[in-house]
């Protein structure tokens, strides 16, 4: 007997990925698939390990140990053994980072509207109408006025960095989105916001998501799947209200009374 | 007979707390409950003897120590204290909906919004969406210059409303109610009460917690008992 969504294959699939720094523990031992159109949320507190496992997952640093697949057109490939043609491919074109600090993820002195417009003249757009009126559709899409296209992110605040940074991710269309702490160092007033935008534009666009956060509310208004990791190790994971409503890891126990109201 | 929606076999549940010192608090112990389509099973006991505990199990919210629960979702019995995260999340999408006395939303989001999502997530166009939720937020009285507006400041019993204005525009197949008119005058639970009706004739099978004596007498088709849970010597 097969269950009905299993003919559908994973688009990311972590084998045993463990990262070492010399003697010190990354992240150990770390395996689990995702399926298109799933918001995999990992949690815990600061040095558990969760941003090691996002940047090796992300293709940005090799793991000691394990491998990464994403599956590509029908194929599955390690990500860290591509040929290179192939590897810039996919970074520009099927998988996105939000990193944690928009500076990190924008280009300072370039506009709003380049920012945008850069990635889609790496995949190949020339056409400067064309461009700028789907870098404009972009900025309406994370609430940016269209009137600020030619300013510079220096001259924004940090809410609007962000939703810049979100949209030059999403304009190449990605498959699958890294977001390193998406709404850390926000108002909460501006989280709110950057948090619906998350929310429909996942469910609009059927994305993949991982998203590494301390906010256990974040995680459950975001998330489907959580893992959570303690020294580097995943203690606990599964449905994200099962895990925050009736954990069974001690340290997810600790992890969820400590919270208000999550 | 009627077919079965829920099948539920042999569930304990033992809450753990490795923080307390790894106390056990047991709570339910080899409990079965099966519920057939347009049947409104109420859950009956006292404070503690664990109906809300039940329901999330049911809902795959907790997971039980031990026993089964078989859920139908597109035609076929499926074991969700098993079965992968993935296929949870699929059945709780088009089959299982669990409706709580609160309202847990992204702040900043307007109630029109809020009551659209279900139908939007399951495939439903912009615009029946839309004609849709303003139809069920007015047959819940809930006055038209709110709906632009996020909930957060609204009144308990509006907030309420909300909540059942979401579950009930798009009534699934399987539906869990946690005390849904817990505090909302008679009008508006009478209303409810019919919404919980119309899920009914449309086929829904209900499994609800209602303390309200007269909503109780008003929805249950049968009366599920829950006892508090006594240790075996």
């Amino acid at each position: 007997m097969s269950a009905p969504l299993s003919h559908e294959e994973p688009l990311l699939i972590a084998e045993s990925v463990s990262r070492f720094y010399g003697p010190r523990v990354g992240c150990r031992d770390v395996s689990f698939s995702l399926w298109p159109g799933e918001v995999l949320g990992i949690v815990g507190e600061s040095g558990s390990g969760k941003s090691t496992l996002l940047r090796c997952l992300a293709g940005l640093d090799r793991p000691s140990e394990g491998r990464v697949l994403f599956r590509h057109e029908t194929q599955k490939v390690d990500i860290y053994n591509l040929a290179e043609p192939l590897r810039r491919e996919l970074m520009r074109g099927a998988w996105g980072i939000v990193h944690q600090n928009p500076r990190d993820g924008l280009r300072m002195d370039v506009s709003a509207g380049g920012n945008v417009g850069e990635r889609l003249m790496d995949r190949g757009a020339r056409h400067y109408g064309a461009i700028r009126e789907k870098a404009l559709h972009w900025l309406n899409r994370v609430e940016i006025d269209g009137a600020r296209i030619d300013d510079h992110p220096r001259q924004f605040s940090g809410g609007m960095q962000q939703r810049l940074q979100i949209a030059r991710v999403l304009v190449s269309e990605p498959r699958l989105v890294f977001m390193d702490e998406p709404t850390g160092g926000l108002d909460v007033s501006v989280q709110a916001r950057l948090l619906d935008l998350l929310r429909v534009l996942v469910r609009d666009l059927g994305i993949a998501a991982i998203i590494v956060t301390h906010d256990l509310a974040v995680a459950r208004l975001l998330t489907d799947r959580l893992m959570v990791m303690k020294g580097g190790a995943v203690v606990e994971h599964g449905l994200t209200d099962q895990v925050l409503d009736d954990p069974h890891h001690a340290y997810t126990q600790l992890l969820t009374s400590a919270v208000l109201a999550a | 007979m009627n077919e079965t929606m829920i099948r539920a076999r042999h569930l304990s549940k033992i809450f753990t707390m490795h923080n307390q010192g790894g106390i056990a608090l047991p709570v339910l112990d080899d409990v079965d409950l099966q519920v057939g389509c347009s049947e409104a099973v109420v859950l009956h006991g006292p404070s503690g003897a664990g109906k809300s505990t039940l329901l999330r199990i049911l809902y795959g919210n907790y997971r039980p120590s031990a026993g089964a629960v078989e859920i139908r979702h597109e035609g076929q019995l499926i074991d969700i204290v098993a079965a992968h995260p993935r296929l949870v999340i699929a059945i709780r999408k088009k089959t299982l909906s669990y409706v709580s006395q609160f309202l847990r939303v992204i702040p900043r989001v307007t109630t029109l919004d809020i009551v659209k999502d279900p139908m939007l997530s399951r495939g439903v166009s912009d615009d029946e969406a839309d004609r849709r939720a303003k139809a069920m937020l007015a047959r819940l009285n809930l006055p038209e210059r709110l709906w632009s507006l996020p909930p957060q400041t609204f009144s308990g019993g509006e907030q309420q409303r909300v909540n059942i204005a979401r579950s009930f525009v798009d009534p699934t197949p399987i539906m869990l109610l946690d005390e849904p008119t817990a505090s909302l005058d008679a009008g508006n639970r009478a209303i409810v009460v019919e919404l919980i009706a119309d899920a009914r004739t449309r086929g829904s099978a209900i499994v609800g917690i209602f303390h309200d004596e007269g909503v109780r007498d008003a929805v249950a088709t049968r009366v599920f008992p829950v006892q508090v849970y006594r240790e075996a010597a």
